[in-house]
Formats: structure tokens, sequence, C-alpha cells
């Protein structure tokens, strides 16, 4: 099999890879950089500094052209199924267009063939590929844009907040769907998100961002049984649990920064309370701890927290 | 002594051209003061609409088609609208989703707040201001003088929506209804504010209606809780023990799609379909074509929310004991 791997340098200047067949997940709160990440990471944004790979061949510096076979490999799957799917074309239209596109020869029976088989296998019937998006309920929606990103049989699939819009019991049904597709395709998933739960659920591995930078990559288990980076612990003790009355989460102090005005030295020393001098002026770099995490945080190095 | 406040059968129609169709659907439910409800659901079930008929706030062409809202004794949907605004922003508050629903773009938090003050009691600007000022400490703002001279886009959305609840609580209401008062913000956030809300529900003796589609949320502050599907009440009973122990299949139903309470990488329990739309709400029990347990009498016979074996508490099912 071939080994590959997508590397991001992100702000902290550390890589971190997307191992074959895992679900890495990204969460953070809402402008912290996740979705940056990700186009990042499929190249649609040209990092500034630092490198993308893909199966051990840089992508971050291709022509457009010379990204057509990745393209074909790496799909993404948006938040907003109303916004994302073009509201004056039928579905059929919607997801023979990427199959036509990577493979211009195709036979319209063997296109529209195609179009069926997804289509059944997201759940949507295929006698309504006729219909125009604005005729499906927000979850049948978010079926076909999943159907789309699975058309031209991708490797790779970047998932940012595919479920946040969905109410609980449709967002049930879309994440036992992407679980079946990647049992049964194989397919890697980066899976952002800002819901701690899912994250949960369905990850391999966990990378949490604050303000564009990663403080924390750990196994899922491992993050969520022994959060090491302050900003880990606020988040994790900030999930409301059911049946739990009384919120005992760890506060915070002071107010988020914007990302324009990005503060110096660690990002969230601001709101840490465990910063000292050195927080204040110097980049924390992410290190391996005995637990298999990476935690980027003076205070953890120093063995203060 | 009465209730805060009690709604009985309330039922708002929307009058469209194609016909009219009902969006809440005879629903009832009270508050005592200081009392914290909650009403959760789905997208459409009914929970804003409700919320905007109690203040009388139900916009053409939808209107409350039936029922009595009593809120301190006076019957609200039969209150001429200048009574009605005296009540509005002032014994009842409501907080929205979006701050910025509630706050002016171009005026200084202290002007918003003070014209506030000044709307409602007769004293001198500095007054108002100090009134101002204490609310804002109330919040737990940091430095409250520096903010009393900025404008909404200086603060973040958390701090905003602080600012809103500051407002709100101007006029020392008797009830504040919070229709997804956190929906918008970030986790760490949002445990602040229903911190903040449940402090000051318990401070201030004012009673709260949290409306959200997040059963964990509601679960964290709020004693009571009302399920809504479809324009009807399914469920309701006390907070803890309805989340502990759900009843109706519905309620049921969306605690088991929670992840988190399987195995993390199972597969989730899903309810199957979806709710109906307004024109299309089935005979019988709403719920039938997703329900796993129902017979022939659930296509038939709309369920009365009626108290079961178990206490205290009210189900809408035909096949719960
Ligand atoms: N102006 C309107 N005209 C027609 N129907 C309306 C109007 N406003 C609301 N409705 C309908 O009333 C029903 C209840 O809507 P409501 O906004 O109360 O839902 P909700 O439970 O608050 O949902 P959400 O979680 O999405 O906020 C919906 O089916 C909606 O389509
Ligand atoms: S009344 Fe019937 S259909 Fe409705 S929830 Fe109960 S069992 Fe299910
Ligand atoms: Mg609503």
């Amino acid at each position: 099999m071939v080994r590959k791997k997508t590397t991001v340098k992100a702000v902290n200047a550390v890589s971190f890879k997307i191992m074959p067949q895992e679900t890495l997940g990204v969460v953070g709160e809402s402008g912290c950089g996740k979705s940056t990440l990700a186009r990042a990471v499929l190249g649609l944004y040209p990092p500034n500094s630092g490198e993308i790979h893909y199966q051990d061949q840089r992508i971050d510096r291709l022509s457009p052209q010379q990204m057509l076979p990745f393209r074909k490999k790496m799909q993404m799957i948006f938040q907003d199924p109303y916004a994302s799917l073009n509201p004056r074309m039928t579905v059929n239209k919607i997801l023979a267009e990427p199959v036509y596109f990577h493979n211009k020869s195709i036979s319209a029976q063997a296109a529209k063939d195609k179009v069926a088989e997804v289509m059944r296998q997201v759940g949507v019937d295929p006698a309504w590929a006729g219909r125009y998006p604005h005729e499906f309920s927000g979850g049948q929606r978010q079926r076909i844009s999943i159907a789309r990103a699975l058309m031209v049989d991708p490797e790779f699939v970047v998932a940012d907040e595919p479920v946040s819009a969905l109410d609980v019991s449709i967002q049930a049904q879309i994440l036992n769907l992407m679980m079946e597709a990647q049992e049964k395709r194989g397919l890697t998933y980066m899976f952002i998100t800002h819901d701690l739960s899912v994250v949960k659920h369905i990850s391999t591995r966990v990378a949490v961002m604050y303000l564009g930078t990663i403080c924390e990559l750990a196994p899922t288990q491992t993050l969520y049984e022994q959060p090491t980076h302050p900003y880990t612990r606020a988040l994790l003790s900030a999930i409301p649990e059911l049946g739990v009355q009384k919120p005992k989460h760890l506060k915070l102090k002071g107010e988020v920064p914007t990302p324009i005005n990005l503060p110096s030295g660690c990002v969230f020393h601001g709101r840490c309370i465990y910063a000292n001098e050195r927080c204040t002026v110097e980049i924390p770099r992410l290190i391996e701890q005995d637990s298999g995490a990476y935690v980027a945080c003076h205070g953890v190095e120093e063995k203060r927290i | 002594m009465s209730h805060l406040l009690e709604v009985k059968d309330l039922e708002v129609n929307f009058a469209l051209w194609s016909g009219e169709l009902t969006a809440i659907d005879g629903i009832s439910f009270s508050l005592d003061r200081g009392e914290r409800l909650g009403i959760v659901g789905e997208s459409g079930a009914g929970k804003s609409v409700t919320g905007f008929a109690i203040i009388n706030l139900i916009s053409r062409p939808g209107y409350i088609s039936g029922g009595k809202i009593l809120f301190e004794d006076q019957e609200l949907n039969r209150l001429p609208e200048d009574e009605m605004r005296a009540i509005r922003g002032n014994r009842i508050s409501m907080i929205f989703q979006d701050p910025m629903m509630t706050l002016n773009p171009v005026l200084t938090i202290a002007t918003q707040m003070t014209e506030t003050v000044l709307a409602h009691e007769d004293v001198s600007k500095a007054e108002a201001m100090d009134i101002a000022l204490e609310k804002l400490k109330k919040v737990h703002i940091p430095s409250p003088e520096k903010r009393l001279q900025q404008y909404p886009h200086e603060c973040s959305g958390g701090m905003r929506q602080r600012i809103v609840i500051a407002i709100a609580l101007l006029t020392n209401p008797g009830l504040i209804i919070a229709d997804e008062p956190t929906t918008a913000l970030d986790v760490t956030i949002q445990a602040e504010i229903m911190d903040l809300l449940l402090e000051l529900c318990e401070s201030e003796k004012m009673g709260l209606i949290l409306i959200t589609h997040d059963l964990g949320v509601v679960s964290q502050i709020t004693e009571k809780i009302v399920v809504m599907y479809a324009g009807k009440i399914v469920e309701s009973g006390s907070t803890t023990s309805v989340v502990q122990n759900p009843q109706h299949p519905y309620t049921q139903g969306l605690i088991k799609a929670l992840p988190g309470i399987i195995p993390p990488g199972s597969r989730l329990n899903q309810i199957p379909g979806m709710m109906p739309n307004l024109t299309e709400i089935p005979r019988g029990c709403a719920f039938h074509p997703r329900c796993t347990i129902s017979d022939t009498i659930c296509s038939t016979d709309v369920p009365a929310l009626i108290s079961k074996e178990q206490q205290g508490r009210l189900v809408a099912c035909h096949m719960i004991k």
C-alpha cells in the first residue's frame, strides 16, 4: 500500500501528518483558523511559508494543471449545504459535473449510472436526481454534498463543520454515513468542528487549535482522558454534559484577541492563568510528552503544569 | 399564589395564501417566580414562535389563534399594544442568538443603556449612568467604565451578549426569555454565559425561559423542561428526570442520538426520517412515521399530554403507561 501523508506547517512551525485511513479531528473556537488550515491542506490557499506533501510529493507549489490529479484524490465537504450546492443545477448535474471534469471521455450512460450508484450509497433515492437542491431538506442536502465529494472516488476528504447546521437526529444519520463510507472506501478524513463530543466520537487523533496555532495534538483517548495544554483543559471542561446541573468549567481570564492582532509569545498567554514572563515573549513549540501527546506550552515543558 | 407565567392551550396560526397553517397547536405550561424552564426540540418545532407569542410579538401572517397567556395576573394576549409595550422590555426581556438584534450599532453602550433607564424610570442622567454601571458589573464585564464609552462593534460576541443581558437587567424584569442565546458562541464563552444566567436568576429572583436545541445546555441550568415536536409538547417534567429517564419515544431518540453516550467510533442511534413540514403534519401522533413502537391507534388518534406512571411527568404518547 502507498503510504500517504499530508504535512502542514502551522504557525508554530511544527509539522503534522495525517496517516492513511485515519480521521484527524481539528477542534477550536470560531475564527481560530481551522478552515484556513483545511484549505491550505487541499492546496486551495498557498501557505505563506512551509510545505504540504501528499504521498511524499510536495503540492504547495504546483500549477493548476499539475494539481489536477491531486484534486481528484482530495475532496471537501462544507458546513453549509445550502451555499455549496448550485441552486440552478439539478442534483444529477451537480453530481455528474466532477465526473466529467476528471474524465472527459466518460459516456453519458456511465456518468448517469455512477450518479445513481453514489446517490444510493448516501441514502438519497436516485429517482430524485432530476430535482433541485431547494427541494431537499438540510440533512438530504448534506447527503448530496457528501455524494458529490465521493463521485470521483477520492482518497482524502476534508470535512469542514459538516454537521454543525444539522439537528441532532440528522447529525447522527450523517455521521453514520461518513463512518460507513470511510470503512467501505478506506477514506482518510480531516474533520473540522467546534463540537467536542462529535470530534471525540469519530476521530483517531485530535488537533486543538487556538488563534491559528496548534496547542495540542494527541490520540483521541489520550486527549480526552488527560488533556495537558491549559487551553485544551478549559475547552474540555466547558462541554455541557447531560444531567449535570451546575457547570464546573475552568474559567479563562481576559478576552479572545482578534487574529489580526496576534499576541506575542504564546498566543494563549493573555487568557492563561499559568502564564509567566517567558510565555509573553517566546513562542512555545509542540513537544512530545510521555503520554504520546504533542503540547505547545512553556508551563508544561517547565513541568509547572 | 398564582404562577408568574401561565400559558394555556396556546395556538398560533399562519394565514398563508395557500391556507391556514398551525405552528403551535394547543400548548400549556407554567413558570413560577425565579423558576428556570427549558424549551427544546429540533428546528421548526415551534420554540421561537412560542417565545414570541408570550410577548405578543407574532408578526403577520402569524397570529395567536387560541388560548391565553397570563403573566403577573394580566392576560397578555388581550392587552392593547401600548400596555403590552410597557411590559415588553420591562417586566419581560428577551435575549436573542444575535446580540445585534438588541444593540444599536451607531450608539455607545452608555447611550443605549441610559436611554432604556430614562424611558422606564424617573431619574437624572447621572443616576441612569450609575444604574448602567451597576448592571455591567452584575454581568461581570471587566473595566465597565471603559466599556460604557465603546460601540458594540468594539466588543467580542460573548461580551456583546453580556451587554444585552445587562440591558435586560436595567428594568428588573420578572422574566427573561432567551432564544438560543449562546448558539453562535464558543463553548468556553457559552459556559460563562450560562453560569451568569443561572447566577442572575438566583440573585434577582428572575424567571427564565431558555429556548435551545441543545439538551446539554438546557440540562445545565434549568429545573423544568418542555420537549416540543411539530408544534406540540410531547413531554415535560423536571429537567433531571426527563434527561435521565425520558419516556416519550422522541425524547428518547433525541438523547440516544447524542455522541458521547456510546463508545467512540460505533454507529450513533439515529431517529429515522425527519420532522414533517407544517403543511404535511401526519394524522394522529405527528411522530408516528418515525416511531419504533407505534401501533394502529397512533396514525388515527392524537395522543393527549397527560400524566403517566412516572411521577411529575406529562407525556403525549399512546403506548407509554
Ligand atoms: N412568518 C412565517 N410564515 C410562515 N411560517 C412560519 C413563519 N414563522 C415561523 N413559521 C413556521 O413556524 C414553525 C415554527 O418555527 P420556529 O421558528 O418557532 O421554530 P424553532 O423551533 O424555533 O426552530 P429553530 O430551532 O430552527 O429556531 C416552523 O415550521 C416555521 O416554518
Ligand atoms: S403515540 Fe404512538 S407514534 Fe406517537 S410516540 Fe407514542 S407510540 Fe410513537
Ligand atoms: Mg428558533
